[in-house]
């Protein structure tokens, strides 16, 4: 029998950056005992990485914003492949869930009346982001850990223990989640720093573990993002969605080596900044698809008199949606007119005072300073593409983040639909405070509803534990996995990257389909107590999974749109845009077999079909699917 | 070393730092520096004459205000209420505790001397050789909190200071006036720049905005304040220069080099 | 470009440790993170270090190298030269658990100690009203990354384990500072500061703004107002007097 440390509550949160924190806040306020665990300290989740700002159409800098105008942008920006509901939801709820931070003490900056102050961002209409300086993830994961301590205070004051309510276990990892029959009773980890085993005995878990870009060579994603989320859900028996649709952040440092795939945030351009080529041509102009033709400036005067008078004129395509973005710098390194380093040039030494610079981007300056030796106030930057963020995750009920497996919510990148193809800059941050907000709700109705408590079967724990220990069996070619990551990013990375074509994918597969045997053979050295080879020994198992299903659904649909870019299909395809493909796993082993399904998505409630143009619609939608539109039967 | 770096439950390393570069080189400057000051300022401050510059109006910021009766005839800018004073005591005795006590309990000299003279620490990371800390908490050094008393003092004697200085004027144009000048200046940038000052211009407000004035000023003060360290040392050297120019003119060394006489 | 440079890591655990030599090799711009991960992948799979998301924003891979208290990430190899013999260790702070990694559960308790934003109860959602003046000073303590680098070189607790009790740090004693700049908190926590969080302790010898890795100018703009507010209200004689004669 497996020593394990069990540890009953009523909600297990996985994860602790913006979804997670949210989800732990939501499901305490309604008096449950929730237990937060992640892979960090606590603080220190990817969530601080996020620079520019969070989506919300509070009007502060234009009053004409709403959120219907913020529902069209993401739809737009997931060229209409978004779960509507989600879309919809999010832009209702977001302006509430920002003004919630500022009572648990967040400091956004600010407008001259004093209101928070807000800043554009590509695909959004108008300005709309929330935000602090460059740091606002770093101000929302801190103001929301501020907050847990605050309730930890209350529940101090009233009970005499700081974790009578919230106990934060950090550095702890979760690799098994555990069911009583159909329905979940729990999660099995290990403390990173002992190796010691750790049960959760929990009627809910919420998922809330982001994202995957581990799985690709340049990104800009930490460690963490090994799609545990992903992969716990998959292996439980829930679906994923969307998994093809990986966004490449356009701009990501490219120089030095060691920092290659950092990102260099959006507001850059937001505030002034522009791309050009190595001939120094603001190049952006002749990339404007069809689709957004007619809402994006088409010459440089124009785009610079926008920053200042966004009434009159159209904004610049440098601010297109990023996946635009993304393949049109990538089109301009393969047509040679590429910087040094294989990036393109992003200027905005040449377009503001060196002192607004440093004021508006500080931690910008700061990281080039640092980390490249370039002072962006004098010099351009280089930039490139990197693997930022995946839209696909977790098939969730938008009004109650719940999974199909009763008792598993998710919640924020690790969770699918609400970004369709391609998700907008400032919306990931809304996400998070949204959906992390609904997904502890719908645990903690959940919990409240249940007449009975489900239960571990030790049986479960010993085989999830002997699962955790493969890596230490010694084996015949005892593979060492920093070189299987090595091979698996790599081949992510050229062959199901930016740009993608069926033989390549299905070398991807085949090579996916070696590593699934080899990494059987994989061990690790040493013993069990913070042993970083035995952590990404595990890891490797989730990002393996995840990567197949990334391939897998790369391969069917056989269309472009948003992150998914085929250049043996190269147009978008209405009849593709209803379709979801759907991941599922079955079989046991340390990697089970994924199979990849179509489904037919919900069709858009008509009211919200009505906030957009017919001819808008036309891009996208069948004629079929257009029948009932009241353009068509007036 | 059982308590702080060699505790227990800490990393095994028996030196008390790791660092590499010169560590120990700016508390050593310190230390140089504020001992040929301290001994300048003792010896020029029980000195007795050459202190006063009759025919330019010169006079030392060291013996200002000169309120005794014992003072040279013309430096008692302010009458002289006191009586003659036994040759031991400074004529500057009423200025002079306030100023030292202004410096001894200024935010940076603080930093400097716990620094080099105390070694409390010596530098970041380097294992200071006391047992036992407990900083400002209790007496003495608890009284490091009464730095705003000996501010405002010292407001009052940079007041003082000018008078003298535009005095010098009245006599003329001399180096010397610019020295008093130039030094004058300087301690005003210094005192100014104080932090208990920045704090009572502004820094205690919860809201600028309510107090446009007092932000402006807080916001001047506050560029000043950054430069609060090398205004201590210039105004250390000025002070020094000041008043080894006067003596030297005052003592018949020198003549005072003069340009509008 | 690249050479092979010498490295001393720090290995061991709660009860034993040493420095152990490595020649490894050093590409151009990189960092020490980049030479601590390549001495995992090539020679030490197991040497524990935390690390996260290499950009210098979460503050996770806190380590002093050639004795000084340094993020891991955020120091370049191209500021040693290449017969520079490269030291690191785990913060000496706190206690080892394993290698560079270490317990840093200190920080996290003293978090808890310090009483929370207390917004007006007369506010709801959405009608904040805040001028940019007012919160600028929090915001550049809020810039915080948590690295503990600052907690780490406070000769305070770093030589003096026993006033670990009674000393929130500068991390914390700047959050309370945040806290009394917040153009809309209620609560009031000077006194306490003084009092239960140990801000006598301080004497201002500025290693925490030294080390701080975001640049925050923690003594001069945090620990100083607050020493000064505290001066307020429990040293200022006149302040005392006034409460003497007008309150009672």
């Amino acid at each position: 029998m497996t020593e394990v440390e069990r540890h009953p509550y009523d909600v297990v949160v996985i994860g602790a950056g913006g979804a997670g924190l949210r989800a732990v806040i939501e499901a305490r306020e309604r008096g449950l005992r929730v237990a937060v665990v992640c892979k960090s300290l606590f603080g220190k989740a990817h969530t601080v990485m996020a620079e520019g700002g969070c989506a919300a159409s509070m009007g502060n800098a234009n009053a004409n914003d709403n959120w219907q105008v913020h529902f069209r942008d993401t739809m737009r920006g997931g060229k209409f492949l978004n779960n509507w509901r989600m879309a919809e939801l999010h832009a209702k709820e977001a302006p509430d869930r920002v003004w919630e931070l500022e009572t648990y003490g967040a400091l956004f900056d600010r407008t001259p009346d004093g209101r928070i102050s807000q800043r554009n961002f590509g695909g959004h209409t108008y300005p709309r982001l929330a935000h602090v300086g460059d740091r606002t993830g770093l101000e929302l994961i801190r103001t929301m850990q501020q907050k847990i301590v605050s309730l930890q205070q209350e529940d101090h004051a009233e009970f005499g223990d700081y974790e009578h309510r919230i106990k934060v276990f950090a550095e702890c990892t979760v690799t098994e989640l555990i069911k009583d029959g159909d329905r979940i009773a729990g999660a099995f980890g290990y403390w990173r720093e002992s190796g010691r085993f750790v049960l959760f005995e929990a009627p809910a878990v919420v998922l809330a573990t982001g994202g995957i870009g581990k799985s690709f060579k340049v990104t800009s994603n930490s460690w963490e993002y090994t799609g545990d989320g992903h992969a716990l859900a998959l292996r439980a028996g829930a679906t994923l969605i969307n998994m093809e649709f990986v966004q490449f952040h356009p701009t990501g440092m490219v120089w030095p080596p060691s920092v290659k795939g950092i990102l260099v945030t959006e507001g850059v351009r937001g505030d002034g900044g522009v791309l050009k080529n190595s001939d120094g041509k603001r190049f952006m102009f002749e990339y404007i698809p069809d689709v957004f033709k007619g809402q994006y400036a088409d010459a440089p005067e124009e785009a610079d008199r926008w920053y200042t008078d966004q009434e009159n004129n159209r904004r610049t395509p440098d601010l297109l949606p990023r996946d635009e973005v993304a393949r049109a710098i990538n089109s301009e390194v393969k047509a040679g007119r590429g910087s040094p380093h294989g990036g393109v040039f992003l200027d905005i030494a040449s377009r503001l005072p060196a002192e607004e610079i440093k004021r508006r981007l500080p931690s910008m300056y700061h990281q080039f300073k640092e980390l490249a030796d370039v002072d962006i106030t004098a010099e351009p930057m280089e930039v490139g593409p990197t693997c930022h963020y995946v839209m696909g995750g977790i098939e969730v009920d938008p009004d109650t983040a719940a999974a199909s497996v009763p008792g598993l919510f998710a919640a924020g990148e690790c969770s699918g639909g609400m970004h369709g193809s391609n998700r907008l800059g400032g919306n990931s941050l809304s996400d998070l405070l949204v959906f992390g907000r609904r997904a502890g709700l719908g645990a903690a109705d959940y919990v409240q509803s249940l007449s009975d408590r489900p239960s571990v079967a030790q049986s479960d724990v010993d085989a999830a534990a002997q699962s955790a220990l493969a890596p230490f069996n010694p084996t015949d070619t005892a593979e060492n996995p920093y070189t299987l990551h090595n091979e698996l990013q790599q081949a992510m990375n050229d062959l199901v990257g930016i740009i993608r074509k069926a033989e390549e994918i299905e070398q991807a597969i085949d090579k996916l389909q070696a590593l699934r045997v080899r990494i059987n053979e994989v061990t690790v050295e040493g013993h069990r107590q913070f042993n970083p080879g035995w952590h990404l020994a595990l890891d490797l198992r989730n990002m393996l999974l995840v990567s197949e299903c990334v391939a897998r659904a790369a391969l069917l649909r056989t269309e472009s749109r948003g992150g998914h870019t085929r250049d043996d299909f190269p147009q978008m395809d209405s009849q593709w845009r209803n379709t979801l493909l759907v991941c599922s796993a079955s079989g046991d082993g340390l990697v089970p077999e994924v199979r990849v399904e179509p489904k037919e998505q919900e069709p858009m409630r008509q009211d919200l079909l009505e906030l957009f143009e017919l001819p808008e619609l036309e891009k996208y939608y069948t004629d079929a699917e257009l029948a009932a539109h009241p353009g068509r039967t007036s | 070393m059982k308590s702080g770096v060699g505790a227990p439950t800490r990393a095994r390393i028996p030196d008390k730092t790791l660092r590499t570069d010169r560590w120990w080189l700016p508390p050593l400057l310190t230390n140089l520096g504020l001992a040929a000051f301290v001994v300048y300022a003792t010896i020029r401050s029980f000195w007795g004459s050459a202190y006063w510059v009759p025919e330019h109006g010169y006079l030392t910021p060291f013996y200002s205000p000169c309120l005794s009766e014992s003072c040279l005839p013309g430096s008692s800018h302010f009458g002289t209420p006191l009586p003659e004073l036994p040759g031991w005591i400074p004529l500057g005795f009423l200025a002079l505790p306030f100023l030292l006590g202004f410096r001894l309990t200024c935010y940076y000299y603080r930093k400097a001397y716990y620094r080099s003279v105390w070694q409390s620490p010596t530098a970041c990371a380097v294992a200071e050789p006391h047992d036992r800390y407990t900083g400002e908490t209790r007496f003495p050094l608890i009284i490091q909190n009464a730095h705003r008393y000996f501010f405002y003092v010292a407001f009052l004697i940079s007041i003082i200071n000018t008078y003298d200085a535009i005095l010098a004027l009245t006599h003329g144009l001399g180096l010397g006036g610019i020295i008093l000048l130039v030094n004058v200046t300087l301690l005003w940038a210094y005192t100014l720049s104080c932090h208990s000052c920045r704090h009572i211009a502004g820094g205690r407000l919860k809201h600028f905005s309510k107090h446009p004035v007092r932000y402006r000023l807080w916001t001047l003060i506050s560029k000043l304040n950054v430069r609060h360290m090398q205004l201590a040392w210039t105004t250390l050297a000025t002070l020094v220069i000041t008043d080894l120019y006067v003596m030297l003119v005052a003592s018949g060394v020198i003549s005072d080099l003069r340009i509008i006489s | 470009m690249a050479y092979t440079a010498k490295f001393k890591v720090w290995r061991g655990d709660a009860e034993s440790g040493g420095l152990h030599d490595f020649d490894v090799e050093v590409n151009e711009g990189e960092v020490v993170l980049d030479i601590i991960h390549r001495l995992q992948a090539t020679q030490a799979p197991d040497l524990a270090v935390r690390w996260n998301c290499k950009a210098g924003k979460c503050g996770s891979c806190s380590a002093e190298i050639n004795g000084r208290p340094r993020l891991l990430c955020m120091t370049r190899m191209s500021t040693f030269t290449e017969d520079e013999v490269v030291t690191v260790t785990p913060m000496r702070t706190f206690p080892v658990i394993r290698d560079l990694v270490t317990d840093v559960s200190f920080n996290y308790t003293k978090a808890r100690e310090i009483p929370s934003f207390t917004p007006p109860k007369d506010l709801q959602p959405g009608e904040y009203r805040m001028q940019q003046v007012d919160v600028e000073r929090s915001q550049e303590f809020r810039k915080c990354i948590e690295c503990f680098l600052c907690q780490n070189t406070c000769h305070v607790v770093r030589d003096h384990e026993e006033n670990k009790e009674a000393f929130a740090g500068p991390r914390y004693l700047m959050r309370i500072a945040e806290l009394e700049m917040h153009p809309l908190d209620t609560a009031d926590r000077v006194r306490p500061a003084q009092d239960e969080h140990g801000l006598g302790f301080c004497n201002i010898t500025k290693c925490c703004t030294e080390v701080c890795p975001e640049h925050i100018k923690i003594t001069d703009n945090a620990l100083i107002p607050m020493k000064e507010r505290v001066a307020d209200r429990k040293y200022d004689p006149i302040v005392w007097l006034g409460n003497k004669l007008f309150r009672r």
